[in-house]
This record gives C-alpha cells, structure tokens and sequence, in this order.
C-alpha cells in the first residue's frame, strides 16, 4: 500500500464512508426519514465543536447552547431582514465566534480553568435563555423580525443559493449541504490539529505550564480554539433553523447543554469520529422515545450519561477506532500479505 | 417609611432564600469538593414529599419541616453508596454523573406525579405593616433560613460529628490511621447535605409550586452562589447570597425580576472573575 495511504488510512476511510452516506442516503431513504437523518448529521456538527475545544483543548464548557443559540438567533433575525441567506451563514458563525473569543479573552486571560470555566459558560447560557425569553412585547424587535420571547421566530427562510434568494433549497439539496459542511468540519479540524497550533493545543490540555516554560502562550491558542468552536456550534445553529424553519429559546436552554454533553460522552471525549456517532445516536434515541409514552424520555437520558460516565468513561470510540476500523480497514485489502505483516514487526 | 419596611423585607427575604438553597450544596462542597448537579433535584423531591405528606393529612408544619429532609437525606444515603462513592477525588465526573442524575429524577417524577403543578398551601397568613400587606410566610422563609445556618453551624462545630467530619476533610489519612470510619463520614456528609436540600424544598413547596421541572431553575442560582462563596461552606453562603441576593433584589426593584435574574448572572460571572476561588478563597480563609 501507498505510504500516504497507510499512514491516513482512517482519515480515507472516514471520507469513504461519509461519501458513500452523502450519495447513498437519499437513494435508500424515504423523504421523511432523510428529514430526520438531516437533524442528526447538524447535531453531529454540534457535537464536533464541543469535541474539538473540551476534547483536545480541555476547555470544559457547560453552556455551549450559547453558541448554538446565538447563531440560530443571529441567522433567523438577518436571514428575515437580508432575504438572501448567503451573509446571514457568515453572521451566524461570526457572532458566535466573537462571544467566545470575548467570552475566552475574560477567562482564560484571567486565569480561570476547569471547573471555573463551566460555571461560567452555564451562567452565560442562562443569561441568555433568561433575556430571549424575555423579548414577548412588540418593542423588542431587529428590523422586521419580532424576536417573541418564549414563542420563538417562525416561518424562517431556508438556505438557498448564494446570492440568488428565489432558488430555495429543498430538503435534499439541504441533506447534501449539511453533510457536506459536516465532512468540512471534520477534515477542517483534523487537519488544524496535525498543524503546529493542533499540536500545541494538545500540548496545553496536557500540561499548561510545561507548554508555557516551553515559550507558547497558551492563553492565546485556547482562546483561538474556542472562538473555532464557537463559529462552529454557530454554524450547526444556522443550519438546525434553516432546516425547521423555526427557532425558540429552548435552543438556549440547560437541557441543550447536557444533550452535547451526553453525546460526547457517549461517543468518547477525545476523540472525533466517537461525538458525532454519540450525536446521530442519542437523537435518534430521544426521537424514537419522543413518539412512545412508556418511559420518560429523561429517564433514559439521565441513565445514559450516568452508564458512560460510571462504566464506559472512554465512550464508545475505542470500540471504532480499535475494532471496526481495522476490520474495515482489512476488507479494504483483498487479504492480509506477508509483507506487511513483517513490516509491522520491524516498527 | 412602611414601605421602607416592605422593601427592606423583600431583600432580606431574597438573601434567605438564596443562602437556603445553596446551604445544602455548599455543605457538601465544602467538606468533600463535590459539586452535586442533582441538588436541585433533592429541593424538588423534598417538595413533593412535602405535598404527597399535606395531601395525606399530615400536619402542615411536619409537612414541610420534619418529612422532606429526613425523605431526602435517606435518598442521598443510597445515591452516595450507589453512585457518588465510586468518584470520589473527580470533581468533573461527578459534575457529569450527578447532571444524569437530575435527568433520571426529573423523569422519575414526571412518570410518577406527571407534570402539573402539586401545590401546598402558605401555613401562615398576611401580616399587616401598616397601610400594606406582606406575606407572613416569607418572614417565616427568613425565620428558617437563620436557624438553618445557625443549626449547621452547631452541628459542624460542636457535636462529636461536626468534628469527625471536619478532620475527615482535612486529612482523610489520618483520621482513618486515627479511627475514624471515612467512607461512613462521607455518605454522612453527604446524607446531611441531601437533608438540607430537602428541608429547602419543603420550606420553599408552598412559595414556587411543585411541578418536576423547577429544579433546573434552583440549580443554577444555588450552584453560582455555592462557587462565589468558595471553600468555607457557611461563610462563603453567608456572603455570596448576601451579595447576589442584594443584586438581585435590587435590580428586581429597578425593572422586573427577569432582569432581576440576569443581574445575579452577571454579578456572579464578574465575580468569579475577579475571585475564581470565591470570596472565601481570598477572605475570611480560616472560616468554617
């Protein structure tokens, strides 16, 4: 095999996969479920931001449906008053990202870590959840948009084309954005971590002060990663309303926070293959549980996150990375040769 | 000038329900540095076993004084043996097991009292302050709240318990070299802590209404003092609702108590800023 193939070998198979659902997907499936299949390839984004700045920055953030709200808020008010989606998409990644940047000037610059930072990002998430759902009365308007307090913005235009506001998406072409800006993401931030500043990050999660004796500032690269989470958690925001056409303060909410939590722990933190598995299957679980009446849906949620983080800490990641990789890896190859065999002996 | 006395009333009452929210999670901050996201959760269980005593034609007063922190702590006793005891030292594990936990009790009792509001009635009637009426249950509120702190202030300092516990914390070590069963003081501690959120939501059931949801609303205010207020589990309460109770109050008073609310948030983010052990972190260190 190819040294470059072997060395990113589950990188290839990653974007071999993802190809194959961006195609498959909408042959196999039935509109309806390709609607919901969209909802979970958004939350996937989500969990992507949160993987990528808890993950590898060890940037504890208890309040990340700040971000998504904020972003969701920020498309839904300039989609309605611009008409046009394209600038919209780059306010709701934007203003995300300047709350985190500012957000992580105020902590990180102060010193602040761990659990210090999760009390804060959660005290913001309420500040917000408290004041948008405050916004009822007819004064609190942006242009022409209402923002309505508990009830939320309806009838928000979906994506279209760029620069053409009558070509709408239909649900799609929304499927292949979606998936496509999910692969972005996830060979973006892959790739920003074999970077030098990937590699310092990790470095800072590791040992803050060590990197600092070694003449990084470390302030700097977790205010960077943060502010990257941000735009990104902005960006599955935007698409989550443009996809309901809807947008309520509960996208603020606590709730909202502990469901990221939960798919990163369910997937494995530290990884980011095993967050967006976490993301597709917990929504997939809570939507099944939503249409029954038996069990609690927070029943089951709360007894997920309490298994994982009492008996599989690691999440399920291992599991792909370890055992169904390799095993697919393997059936890539017509059969196991000699030659690399010894090879991995050598090494 | 009656007014004043109203005004003055509704502040006072604002810092005693804040400082008895969070006693019950301070205490268990404090002393074992757990953050228990469940707290909230035990203020709503000590609710409705409040409501569920009322409604069985228990006496009001047991109702909500003597049921709720003796149901409660029992629940904590069994949550410490069956969860919290195997995270001991990881304070973000906990964070997240107790954060499922809430989830798995909020669902509980959703299944078993459904979602509408239970409610129990104010013992106490309205107490006349002039030409205007106040609430003679939140006079009762701040009543509760001294004796509460006083009451674990006691405990800690002067039974035999208090002191078990309190070197427990110190040096676990070497108050087990010395005799003392800590895994026992730990689900004590935490059992006590549970009675006190029990006893918070018992005496706070016939303010807020009882429906399985507001836990999330204690939670937030109660966590955000605990962390201003800082390792001394009395004092830092003391302190921290003093000064959130007081923000809060008084920006309720300029505008509305949503902005009320966000003014607390804001306050504590600043204050957390500038103090990130909390206020006992910096002051008043060798307080209790």
């Amino acid at each position: 095999m190819h040294p470059f193939v072997r060395s990113n070998a589950s990188l290839i198979a990653v974007g071999v996969i993802g190809i194959a659902l961006l195609v498959g997907l909408p042959l196999a499936l039935e509109l309806f479920t390709l609607l919901r299949v969209t909802l979970f390839v958004i939350f996937a984004i989500l969990a992507l931001s949160l993987a990528f700045i808890w993950g590898y920055g060890g940037i504890l953030c208890f309040g990340h449906s700040a971000f998504f709200g904020l972003g969701a808020y920020a498309y839904a008010v300039s989609v309605i008053n611009v008409g046009d989606s394209t600038l919209p998409i780059v306010i709701a990644m934007a203003l995300p990202a300047l709350l985190a940047a500012a957000l992580g000037y105020f902590m990180f610059y102060a010193r602040i870590s761990d659990v210090y930072v999760g009390v804060i990002t959660l005290t913001v998430t309420l500040i917000f959840y408290n004041v948008v759902n405050s916004t009822a009365g007819p004064q609190y308007r942006i242009g022409d948009v209402h923002l309505g307090g508990f009830n939320g913005i309806p009838n928000v235009p979906s994506l279209n084309v760029p620069f053409d506001p009558n070509a709408v998406l239909g649900p799609q072409d929304m499927f292949w954005v979606c998936m496509v800006a999910l692969m972005l993401v996830y060979f973006g931030l892959r790739m920003l971590l074999r970077m030098r500043f990937g590699r310092v990050l990790i470095a800072v999660r590791e040992n803050e002060s060590r990197v600092e004796f070694l003449g990084y500032d470390a302030r700097l690269h977790k205010l960077i990663a943060f502010s990257i989470g941000g735009a990104i958690a902005g960006l599955a925001g935007c698409l989550f309303t443009a996809w309901g056409g809807f947008i309520s303060p509960t996208a603020f909410s606590v709730v909202q926070s502990a469901q990221i939590i939960i798919w990163l722990m369910v997937g494995g933190v530290g990884t980011l293959i095993g967050p967006m598995i976490g993301a597709a299957l917990i929504s997939w679980l809570t939507a099944s549980l939503g249409s029954q009446q038996t069990v609690d849906a927070n029943v089951v949620l709360g007894t997920v996150l309490l298994a994982f983080v009492l008996l599989v800490p690691k999440g399920i990641a291992p599991i792909v990375t370890d055992q169904l990789m390799p095993w697919f890896l393997s059936m890539c190859r017509s059969k196991p040769s000699v030659a690399s065999v010894s090879r991995k002996d050598k090494t | 000038m009656d007014l004043a006395i109203l005004v003055g009333i509704d502040f006072v009452n604002g810092v005693a329900t804040l400082a008895l929210m969070s006693i019950g999670l301070a205490v268990v901050f404090g002393m074992m540095r757990i953050i228990n996201l469940a707290h909230g959760e035990f203020m709503v269980m000590g609710s409705y076993s409040a409501a569920v005593a009322y409604h069985h034609n228990v006496n009001i007063w047991v109702a909500i004084l003597i049921v709720p922190p003796i149901a409660v702590a029992v629940i904590g006793a069994i949550i410490e043996r069956v969860i919290i005891r195997r995270l001991y030292g990881r304070m973000v594990e906990t964070m997240l097991a107790t954060w499922g936990l809430s989830l798995f009790i909020v669902g509980i009792l959703t299944t078993i009292f459904g979602s509408h509001t239970e409610g129990v009635p104010a013992p106490l009637s309205g107490i006349k302050v002039g030409n205007y009426q106040t609430s003679g249950y939140s006079l009762f509120v701040i009543l509760m709240s001294v004796v509460t702190i006083v009451g674990v202030y006691v405990v800690l300092r002067a039974t035999r318990l208090g002191l078990l516990a309190r070197g427990t914390m110190q040096n676990a070590e070497m108050a087990a070299a010395l005799g003392v069963d800590t895994s026992r003081i730990y689900a004590t501690t935490f059992a006590f802590g549970a009675g006190l959120a029990g006893l918070a939501g018992g005496i706070l059931a016939p303010i807020s209404g009882v429906f399985p949801s507001i836990g999330g609303s204690y939670i937030g205010r109660a966590f955000i003092t605990v962390i201003g207020g800082g390792p001394a589990p009395l004092v830092g309460t003391v302190t921290a609702s003093a000064m959130f109770g007081f923000v809060n109050q008084l920006a309720t008073f300029l505008s509305n108590p949503v902005y009320g609310e966000v003014a607390l948030l804001v306050a504590a983010v600043i204050l957390i800023r500038l103090l990130p052990n909390g206020i006992t972190g910096r002051y008043f260190r060798r307080a209790l």
